[in-house]
């Protein structure tokens, strides 16, 4: 049975709750796997802390929270300061230099990747950055294929907007590609 | 002779105590009902709790005694659902704006087409003479043995501030009048309100000294006025009979017609 | 053939399964975390020519209700706790007039405002004993949202075979996740429709007469038959009536009419009963976890099993019995201080081998919690 918990962290308006429904509902429909989506609600909507939790799996999901993570994604120092001690031995560590600074060593691959001086860079509009990191993931672990993600995305993207976070998606993809061939660090 | 056929005389007599103003409000109601033509399926009548309400149990139309305030919510449902029916909704008092002021002031807010007839006897009768929102000041109660210090609503005002597109005031005295104003409530596209006073010689008479029926019927003849007459420029505390509010606007359940023809119209563009 | 694998939240999946049932007509009022329900069906009911409308509080969506369904309408409403509690005194008058109608409880940590976004089951007796009087009522739940589309079916079918309100409890975790679900193709779930009157008009009906089956065909207001309907103990006529001989009759039909079809309105699934020493009973979200230990722990060839209800009420104590009473213990798993608990233990000869494994702080109880309750329980220390 394979399994992968997986936890994206960051504040209200990042984007990091779509970005879990979309890889989720990749898996389901597109990639025929299992998948649960959840997420830890407050009172503010925008600017809070956030977390969203997706499992994906071959087999029936029973218990749908996320306790260990085997990847974990931060957006924010305060994300990264509450939940890296969380992850489990072994797992993926994803964080963005613009946003978190690496403190502790855990037992974990952490990979920092700009994914937020990428989207200002080539796009300019940092509303799509999930997408970016939703393709950066995917880069570093295949757990749904790309195409799947991108007809999910088509199908939340209101249109005039699908072209910039097809882009992302697909920059975030390559410079995980880019990063995996070469050796990844262990902090 | 044929009003009776709006009574369900198998279930009389009535509970009202001699005197009671309400059933002279379910003669004119049947009379303005019946002016009008209207067939006895196509009238739904909804009320709430307290001696006004048990005004549906007699007449034979579909007929639903709720709970204490909430009518003009279950009318609401039957409204919304099937808007062809002719929805009156007859209350008390106490039981209109008081436990029901939320959902009286929003029915109004929607403009729905329904009638409101708050028959107002400015006490709760069933439950043995407490003050009502509508008692007024200085008025004497068995919630109020010193005399009552809460202000009453003008219903008038209010009805017509929170959006009611109909709004009139008689009294049992003024039968021809009731009769004429519950017509013209019921015709209004919109949502109606007519307020009657009625009396209630058991409790509010006999605790304010009004004396029995007779005396309080010959209040209204002499403590009531038309609307802008000359005698109210006299004496302003005198009150005010006739109607207040009549305006055409966009009634709730057309509007709803719209949203209709606007999803489904969605619907045959993008299939799901 | 079976239908589309769709991806989406509890609370959608209700949606799909009270539109599947029929529904018509939706009034309800926002409040976390029910509120995807009514959102949703202002999208979709005026699509296919239902109603929508947003009252202006819980009392009034639930009379709301009530009125539509008098009109020959399938109604809804959703809330949550504070909600529930508003809407308690109509649907007593639901009960006491026989009104078809279904009633969501996305359960929340209470009392009062309590825990808007987090998980509770605190809501179990209330929907049993929330309004006052004497009387019955059913209440069912899901784990999952193939089971939530399912259940919300058999809500609509049963509040139609036996003229009642039915609640369906959920919970925040089961309405705000999401998973897969397929959803069932038209004609797949049998569906119940309104029973409505062979009697044509101008002939006598009685609306509160029982048929040889205990059932009372209805007539929609705005149709032939004009009748009374009231919250007042009532005749055969709808009419008021303090006879104590018809007082008597119609309480004894209210309860009687669900408390003599408990074994038909039972609804739950059995996980590895048969031989097992060790049962978890357990409903809605809880059920999750309660799965996730009895597999990992047959796994390690221990002899568990989960009796998952999903009719609460009226509670199938002989089912339960039957299912659970030869075990060596059995664990009730719930989030809140013991409201089936004491159900199971009438249910069982032994009662004090059952024991209740919950969790009271708005998080959803994990597996560990439950299997360290056990070791507990089983006297090993944590």
């Amino acid at each position: 049975m394979n399994r992968t918990r997986l936890v994206f962290s960051g504040s209200g308006g990042q984007g990091v709750v779509t970005a879990a429904i979309i890889l989720a509902e990749a898996a389901v429909l597109h990639d025929g796997l299992m998948a649960v989506q959840t997420q830890s609600y407050g009172a503010a909507a925008r600017g809070g802390a956030t977390r969203a939790e997706v499992i994906i799996s071959d087999a029936p999901i029973n218990y749908p929270m996320v306790v260990q993570p085997n990847i974990l994604v931060c957006l924010t120092q305060e994300a990264y300061s509450l939940y890296a001690a969380t992850i489990r031995p072994g797992g993926l560590l994803l964080t963005d230099p613009h946003y978190v600074k690496i403190e502790r060593k855990v037992d974990a691959i952490q990979q920092q990747v700009p994914m937020h001086d990428t989207v200002s860079a080539q796009i300019g509009n940092l509303m799509v950055l999930n997408s970016c990191m939703l393709g950066a993931l995917l880069g570093l672990r295949p757990l749904v294929r790309p195409e799947s993600v991108l007809t999910v995305l088509a199908r939340h993207v209101p249109g005039q907007f699908m072209d910039i976070n097809r882009r992302a998606f697909c920059s975030g993809l390559e410079l995980t590609k880019a990063e995996k061939n070469r050796s990844e660090i262990r902090v | 002779m044929s009003i009776h056929k709006y009574l369900r005389e198998r279930f009389f007599p009535h509970i009202w105590c001699a005197g009671c103003g309400h059933g002279t409000v379910l003669n004119g109601l049947i009379r303005a009902i019946e002016s009008l033509g209207l067939s006895r399926n196509e009238i739904v009548m909804v009320s709430g709790i307290g001696c006004s309400s048990r005004i549906t149990g007699y007449l034979d139309f579909h007929t639903l005694h709720t709970l204490h305030g909430r009518a003009l919510a279950f009318a609401t449902g039957i409204k919304l659902s099937k808007p062809e029916l002719n929805v009156i909704v007859p209350m008390g008092d106490g039981d209109a704006l008081a436990i029901g002021g939320n959902h009286f002031i929003h029915a109004a807010r929607r403009n729905i087409a329904m009638t409101a007839l708050v028959m107002n006897n400015r006490i709760y009768g069933m439950t043995g003479g407490q003050f009502s929102p509508l008692s007024g000041c200085g008025m004497t109660a068995t919630t109020a043995p010193y005399a009552n210090i809460d202000p009453d609503f003008d219903v008038a005002a209010l009805a017509t501030a929170a959006g009611a597109s109909f709004v009139a005031r008689t009294t049992t005295f003024h039968v021809k009048e009731m009769i004429d104003l519950i017509r013209q409530a019921i015709l209004h596209d919109g949502f109606s309100v007519v307020e009657i006073l009625s009396q209630c010689p058991t409790y509010f008479g006999r605790k304010n000294k009004m004396g029995g029926a007779v005396e309080m019927l010959n209040w209204y003849k002499e403590r009531t006025t038309p609307l802008g007459s000359k005698a109210k420029q006299n004496d302003p505390s005198l009150i005010e009979r006739g109607i207040f509010m009549q305006v055409d606007k966009p009634e709730y359940c057309s509007q709803y017609e719209k949203i209709l023809q606007k999803a489904q119209s969605a619907n045959s563009q993008t299939k799901e | 053939m079976p239908g589309a694998v769709r991806f989406m939240q509890g609370n959608e999946a209700c949606v799909e399964g009270a539109l599947y049932a029929g529904l018509e007509f939706f009034a309800g009022y926002p409040i976390t975390p029910s509120s995807e329900i009514a959102e949703q069906l202002s999208y979709r009911l005026p699509r296919q020519g239902g109603r929508f409308i947003q009252m202006e509080d819980e009392i009034a969506s639930m009379c709301a209700i009530i009125g539509a369904s008098l009109t020959g309408r399938k109604v809804l409403t959703a809330t949550s706790g504070p909600g529930f509690s508003l809407m308690q005194e109509a649907l007593g008058f639901a009960v006491m007039a026989e009104i078809p109608c279904v009633i969501v409880n996305v359960q929340r940590g209470g009392p009062s405002t309590g825990l808007p976004t987090h998980m509770s089951q605190g809501d179990v007796n209330q929907a049993r004993w929330g309004t006052h009087g004497d009387h019955a009522i059913i209440a069912l739940t899901a784990s999952n949202h193939q089971d939530v589309f399912a259940i919300t079916v058999e809500a609509f079918n049963m509040a139609e075979t036996f003229r009642t309100p039915v609640v369906l409890l959920f919970d925040e975790v089961v309405g705000h996740m999401r998973e897969r679900i397929i959803l069932p193709q038209p004609g797949e779930l049998a569906l119940v429709e309104r029973l409505r009157t062979s009697v044509p008009g101008g002939v006598d009906y009685h609306p509160y007469l029982p048929r040889e089956d205990g059932r009372l065909p209805m007539s929609d207001f705005g149709g032939v038959h004009r009748y009374n309907v009231t919250g007042l103990y009532h005749d055969m006529w709808g009419f008021p009536s303090e006879n104590p001989k018809v007082v008597h009759g119609l309480i004894r039909h209210l309860v009687d009419k669900i408390e003599s079809n408990v074994d038909n309105i039972a609804r739950y699934k059995a996980y590895y009963i048969d031989d097992a020493r060790t049962v978890l009973v357990s409903y809605g979200a809880s059920a999750r976890s309660a799965l996730h230990v009895v597999e990992s722990a047959r796994r390690k060839g221990q002899k568990f099993g989960l009796l998952e209800l999903q009719t609460l009420w009226p509670f199938p104590h002989d089912i339960v019995g039957e299912a659970v009473g030869r075990a060596k213990r059995v664990i009730v798993v719930e989030m809140n201080m013991g409201h089936i608990l004491h159900e199971v233990r009438k249910a069982l000869t032994n009662p004090s081998n059952v024991f209740l494994v919950n969790r009271l702080d708005g998080v959803f109880i994990t597996p560990t919690d439950i299997r360290q309750a056990l070791r507990l329980i089983e006297g090993k220390g944590i």
